[in-house]
């Protein structure tokens, strides 16, 4: 067990050596708390931390960070999604500072959708770093006590726990787990992948990882999908760029009476699988516009109840 | 459609076909219409978007470029570019309220004289049905004045 | 070369509603080779505007000259002959650089016919493509060759983002994924643990910024 970095939940639980979960919620697209306070009532005895989507597809909505608040407000561990997309590194450095005032500790870095998906798709993009350059940056404030500028903070400097993602489905496959190991000499500390449908692939990369020692190196969690219908997994499939969703997994969604019942089964017994790889350390559920049925994947999983 | 309406047609005829078969139209007696102006090429490919805009400002109210067949071009591929820039005159002159439709290609071969003879008579009554070039306020005014009156 | 596009003739026949003769002006210089402004070009909008105005009943009256450049006072100059109290507009199909300078000689309504798209080149015949970003600071030694600034939908430095997949960029299949091209590139050349380095942020100030950039050479001034 390493000496802890911050006072992130998350970190602890990790570093106990515990098969943490954790879930997504994302932000409304109007300006009202209460349905992300619901979310938490439901899920915060099941997950052990949620991240909190920022302004996902490129879609407006409730900040990342003030329904983080929320979520702290309702006694969950908030996880800030953070993209490069729409801030540059003044704004992105400020908008830690405000975080970590609020009492967040933990964000992940990613690069964000691009804007010609979501609802403003006449926008202009920022991209003034990129995400392993922003992972820099929240390990330089943290470790260095330094902005981004080099310019030393005095007191009060953020400590957070710092995410990245990654993308065993995306091409070139090869350069995935060399991309993993700059976002971890960069500074990460956990990653949360993209969901996992193709085990196989998976099952390659992991070994990948572990041949380049990296699962030693940071916390690695599994990202999962509950799927609802085969219309959702075919959308997944086709339409949805660094997806892999094998055709078996097509055809027992098809084949199911049940469709959502049959979701959440294939979603439980990957949770299963994934805890047998070594250098998992985690599972990560994205259950998007279908949060109430982690609790149930959670238990039925036999991960429940969480540890304090 | 304006009564006593004689359309007034530019033809840009490549040397090696159109503009030959039309001679050979000619010796054979065809009958064609009188109202089409020729204007001899050394290959339908020449032809500039600029050329074909000229003739319309300069009273046409219909313009075609004929060319060998496709894959007969004297020059390999002038046929193919001229049929590109006439699809780029049509959009243009669309743009400009003129009408894409004023403007045409054809392909025909040196031999193919009764064929020469049936584009034009084509070409006209496509014009006819148009009605005048709308730069040709002349006849335009006309139908509306009849109406007033 | 800087590429550029004619804007719809319906947009540049509003501009110059209100002129009775304006002055059309078109440039020998990338325009011309990216077949936007060139001095056929230049014939062709103004014919076409010219058939447009006499259909309104407000007949347009034209002067049109082709200069070298229009990036270039020597050029420009050449000009002022043609400037006369008559001419109540000046189009200029020139990218935005060529209108500005025409419109800093002269005290007249300037506009633009063309849409400037971007510093690029020709992929063949009919078909240009981005390919710098004028970010003022190359870093083309650091990726094979290929500009992630620019060819990479989010100027990535550290890529490629989770998007990528076979080849293509998420953001439209018909788009290839620039991470993709220089991780091909390093690897050809052997290269590829260069891309195991982090690349540092990119000093922004060197682009667009701070009203306009300049480049000086004192040794070349006359005075
Ligand atoms: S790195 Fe900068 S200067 Fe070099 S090609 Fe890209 S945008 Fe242009
Ligand atoms: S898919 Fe490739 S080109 Fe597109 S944004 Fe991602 S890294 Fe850049």
């Amino acid at each position: 067990m390493s000496e802890p970095k911050t006072e992130s939940k998350l970190e602890r639980l990790l570093n106990e050596g515990r098969f943490v979960v954790t879930g997504e919620i994302g932000p409304p697209k109007h300006a009202g708390g209460d349905g992300i306070k619901h979310h938490v009532e439901l899920l915060k005895n099941h997950v052990d931390a949620m991240n909190l989507t920022d302004n996902q597809t490129a879609i407006v909505r409730l900040s990342s960070i003030a329904a983080a608040a929320h979520v702290l407000a309702a006694g969950g561990e908030p996880v800030i999604q953070m993209t490069v997309r729409d801030r540059n590194r003044i704004a992105l450095q400020s908008d830690l500072l405000g975080a970590y005032s609020l009492g967040v500790r933990n964000v992940l870095c990613l690069s964000g959708d691009h804007q010609s998906f979501g609802n403003h798709p006449t926008a202009k993009n920022v991209y003034d770093i990129d995400s392993i350059q922003l992972v820099q940056t929240v390990k330089g404030l943290r470790d260095e006590k330094k902005f981004l500028c080099g310019e030393e903070i005095k007191e009060h400097e953020p400590r957070f726990f710092i995410g990245a993602v990654a993308n065993p489905f995306g091409d070139p496959f090869a350069y995935r787990v060399l991309r993993l190991e700059k976002k971890v000499n960069a500074g990460a500390d956990f990653i949360q992948t993209q969901a996992i449908f193709d085990m196989d692939r998976f099952e390659k990369f992991m070994a990948m990882v572990r041949e380049r020692g990296l699962h030693k190196r940071v916390k690695i969690l599994a990202g999962v999908m509950p799927l609802k219908s085969v219309g959702a997994a075919r959308y997944m499939q086709k339409s949805v760029s660094g997806m892999i969703v094998p055709d078996p997994i097509i055809d027992r969604m098809k084949g199911a009476g049940d469709p959502k019942a049959e979701g959440v089964e294939i979603c439980v017994e990957q949770i299963k699988h994934l805890q047998t790889i070594e250098g998992v350390a985690g599972v990560h559920i994205m259950a998007v516009m279908w949060e109430d049925i982690i609790p149930t994947i959670v238990e039925k999983a036999g991960l429940y109840p969480r540890p304090k | 459609m304006v009564a006593d309406f004689e359309p007034k047609i530019v033809a840009f005829c490549c040397y090696y076909c159109a503009y030959s078969a039309a001679d050979l139209a000619g010796s054979l007696r065809l009958q064609y219409p009188s109202n089409i102006r020729l204007v001899e090429m050394p290959c339908s490919g020449k032809i500039d978007v600029r050329v074909i805009l000229e003739a319309f400002e300069g009273g046409a109210d219909g313009v075609y470029v004929a060319g060998c067949l496709e894959g007969d071009c004297h020059f390999l591929k002038g046929n193919i570019r001229a049929r590109k820039r006439i699809g780029y005159v049509k959009k243009l002159l669309d743009e400009i309220g003129i009408g894409g439709e004023r403007v045409e290609m054809f392909n025909l071969s040196a031999a193919m004289g009764p064929r020469f003879a049936e584009i034009a008579a084509e070409m006209t009554e496509r014009i006819r049905r148009l009605g005048p070039s709308p730069l040709n306020k002349a006849y335009k005014k006309e139908p509306a004045s009849s109406t007033a009156g | 070369m800087i590429i550029a596009e004619g804007k719809p003739i319906a947009e540049v026949a509003e501009l110059i509603k209100d002129a009775k003769k304006v002055l059309m002006v078109g440039c020998g210089g990338c325009v011309t080779v990216c077949l936007a402004g060139g001095e056929k070009e230049t014939g062709i909008l103004a014919s076409a505007l010219r058939m447009l105005r006499q259909q309104q009943d407000n007949p347009l009256e034209t002067v049109e000259v082709t200069l070298t450049r229009q990036c270039d006072p020597e050029y420009v100059e050449m000009l002022d002959k043609y400037v006369t109290d008559d001419i109540d507009c000046i189009v200029s199909l020139a990218c935005g650089v060529g209108v500005q300078f025409l419109a800093e000689r002269y005290p007249k309504w300037v506009v633009p016919a063309l849409n400037t798209k971007f510093a690029g080149g020709t992929v063949k015949h009919g078909q240009w493509e981005e390919r710098c970003g004028l970010c003022g600071e190359c870093i083309l030694y650091r990726t094979g060759g290929i500009c992630p600034i620019i060819r990479c939908s989010k100027s990535i430095l550290n890529g490629p983002c989770g998007g990528s997949q076979n080849g293509k960029c998420e953001v439209s299949p018909e788009t290839d994924c620039a991470w993709q091209l220089i991780y091909d590139r390093m690897q050809a050349l052997g290269k590829l643990d260069m891309l195991l380095e982090i690349q540092p942020v990119k000093d922004w100030s060197k682009a667009r910024d701070g009203g306009p950039r300049r480049v000086v050479r004192e040794d070349v001034m006359i005075s």
